[in-house]
């Protein structure tokens, strides 16, 4: 056994490499979140919201003239929007049903099954379900689509609600069931009015965060909605994303400094559901 | 609504998924068929080239998973001592502490940062600064992309990490302290076997994370087709690859692009596979 003094210096050494290299871990979100600041919030403005996106020829016009760049986001906003939008309505019946599902039948073999494959289903990459709604709306319609990207979104979305829901559902005390069956209520107003509405808080939680996981995905949009230089209200048609904005701006020279700010967007939108649905989730705890 | 009908429709939405998962399978193998036939299975993993020159065509995937494996087992280890001391903190040294649920929702924003910001980040922040320390020239490659990655996958190693050190149980840390043990060394002879298989597993689905991340890698990776012989060399994982070309791809090339996605697919699917059959050998 080594001397007193050489343990505790180890130990000391322990908790104090412990300590900087976790408050190391917390540099990288910090220069992250500050390059975005930094360079994107001078661009923003009201046109940035409501105008489309510039083409290259005027966006260089301005450059050329010493001018700020004309033109936003707006397309891709209205595209981020509705495919989030139809990717919820797809995702949210499918995904709470699936969940009420597991947890009211938890020990069959067929529920642990659909639980592996959520869990694995929550692993798959983004770009291969890109791939699939490539495969199964956009050859099918012979177009590229916002709907296309909303069924890739809606694939990314299942399994963080199915979990959610079904991990909330399994906390609710089983008396509260019971209950509502013993005064005589049918199965089915007993889950959805009784269990669902307890179960809200989770849920919503599980849902908030899975939108907040899909709304800043690139890759499978590329393989799906492709992009849209005006805005687009027709899902059978391509439509444009914020993030699909953020590609673009980054392959164009002459829309360089948009980059930071449609970054910038992106970036404050996802984190403001991704803390919104933390705080949420402490405060509707069961 | 009759209960009949309405216990159908919950059994209706879990088939979904398990026809959703199974659907996926099902197309991608259909789609990479033609890839398959023409270079066969083992012809067209095993094969280094990626040449899509009318006529000369020839596609193989070699280049592309050994560019995936790199950079994502680098990645790991990149994350490791990052990672490890995070989970430590939250989990042991200031557990149930305001700082460590402070340190915890920081890393965990990591998490929420799309994958193009890190992309954007690692091209205009980080690239330089590897090409100013002369790593190489263009500041692309393997080391960018494993570096960003690194970063990416940070909180999905560290949040799970601490679960397990936190269900270690405490008799037997104390146990340990009455013993005269420092804190040190309940972490190396007590915490570390106890939690081991459940940490290595959360870096197994850390692991699966960064196989399949995307549009980072693919801003970073140098988008070269051949076989990385090196750190500082540039390349395509496979999800770069796709991302890359299945815009303009059609024909072969597409069911080439689709055939990676099939394996792509199926090794996220057996490195999760493991991570969660660990999880719950280990929680039981």
């Amino acid at each position: 056994m080594s001397s007193l003094k050489y343990r505790l210096f180890k130990n000391k050494l322990l908790s104090l490499s412990v300590i900087v290299l976790s408050a190391l871990t917390a540099v990288p979100l910090v220069l992250i979140i500050g390059k975005v600041f930094l360079q994107g919030w001078r661009q923003i403005n009201w046109d940035f919201f409501t105008e489309t996106t510039p083409s290259t020829l005027d966006a260089l016009l301005a450059i050329n003239n010493n001018q700020p760049i004309p033109g936003g986001i707006a397309n891709g906003i209205v595209g981020t929007l509705m495919m989030v939008l139809i990717a919820s309505a797809i995702a949210i019946p499918i995904g709470v049903m699936s969940g009420i599902y597991l947890s009211e039948n938890r020990k069959t073999r067929f529920s642990s099954v659909v639980r592996f494959l959520t869990d694995l289903l929550q692993g798959t990459p983004s770009i291969i379900l890109g791939i699939i709604a490539y495969l199964w709306v956009v050859i099918p319609l012979k177009s590229y689509s916002a709907l296309a990207g909303s069924v890739a979104l809606a694939i990314m979305m299942l399994p963080l609600i199915v979990r959610s829901t079904e991990e909330t559902m399994n906390l609710l005390p089983v008396s509260l069931k019971e209950a509502g069956l013993a005064l005589g209520s049918p199965y089915s107003s007993v889950v959805l009015k009784v269990l669902l509405p307890s179960a809200f808080g989770g849920v919503f939680t599980g849902i908030l965060l899975s939108i907040s996981r899909v709304i800043g995905e690139t890759a499978p949009l590329m393989l799906t909605a492709l992009g849209a230089t005006a805005i687009q209200w027709d899902v059978s048609k391509p439509a444009s994303a914020v993030s699909l904005l953020i590609w673009e701006f980054y392959n164009d020279p002459n829309l360089q400094s948009m980059i930071w700010s449609a970054s910038l967007f992106l970036l404050l939108l996802v984190l403001s559901l991704n803390i919104l649905a933390k705080q949420l989730a402490k405060k509707w705890r069961i | 609504m009759s209960d009949k009908i309405f216990k159908s429709f919950l059994l209706v939405s879990a088939l979904m998924l398990l026809l959703i998962f199974a659907g996926i399978f099902f197309s991608l193998s259909k789609g990479a068929i033609p890839a398959f036939r023409e270079f066969g299975f083992f012809g067209f993993i095993f094969s280094g080239e990626w040449n899509s020159r009318t006529g000369a065509e020839e596609y193989g995937a070699l280049a592309f998973i050994s560019g995936t494996l790199l950079t994502s087992v680098l990645a790991l280890v990149f994350c490791l001592p990052f990672s490890l001391p995070v989970s430590f903190f939250v989990g042991e040294y200031y557990r149930g502490k305001k700082i460590a649920a402070v340190l915890g929702g920081i890393v965990d924003l990591l998490a929420g940062i799309p994958s193009i910001v890190y992309g954007l980040w690692g091209f205009y922040a980080l690239r330089p600064l590897i090409q100013s320390l002369g790593l190489s020239e263009q500041g692309f490659g393997m080391l960018t992309s494993s570096l960003v990655l690194a970063i990416m996958i940070i909180p999905y190693a560290s949040s799970l990490s601490a679960e397990f050190i936190r269900m270690v149980p405490q008799e037997l840390k104390e146990g340990a302290y009455s013993l005269g043990a420092t804190r040190a060394e309940v972490i190396r002879n007590i915490i570390l076997p106890g939690s081991f298989s459940g940490i290595f597993s959360a870096y197994i689905l850390a692991l699966g994370r960064a196989i399949g991340e995307t549009m980072a890698v693919t801003m970073l990776i140098g988008n070269t087709n051949r076989i990385p012989h090196g750190l500082m060399d540039t390349g395509n994982t496979m999800a770069s690859i796709i991302a890359n070309q299945f815009g303009e791809a059609d024909g072969l090339k597409l069911s080439s692009l689709i055939a990676i996605g099939l394996l792509l697919f199926l090794i996220t699917a057996i490195v999760n596979f493991l991570g969660r059959l660990m999880i719950k050998r280990y929680s039981i």
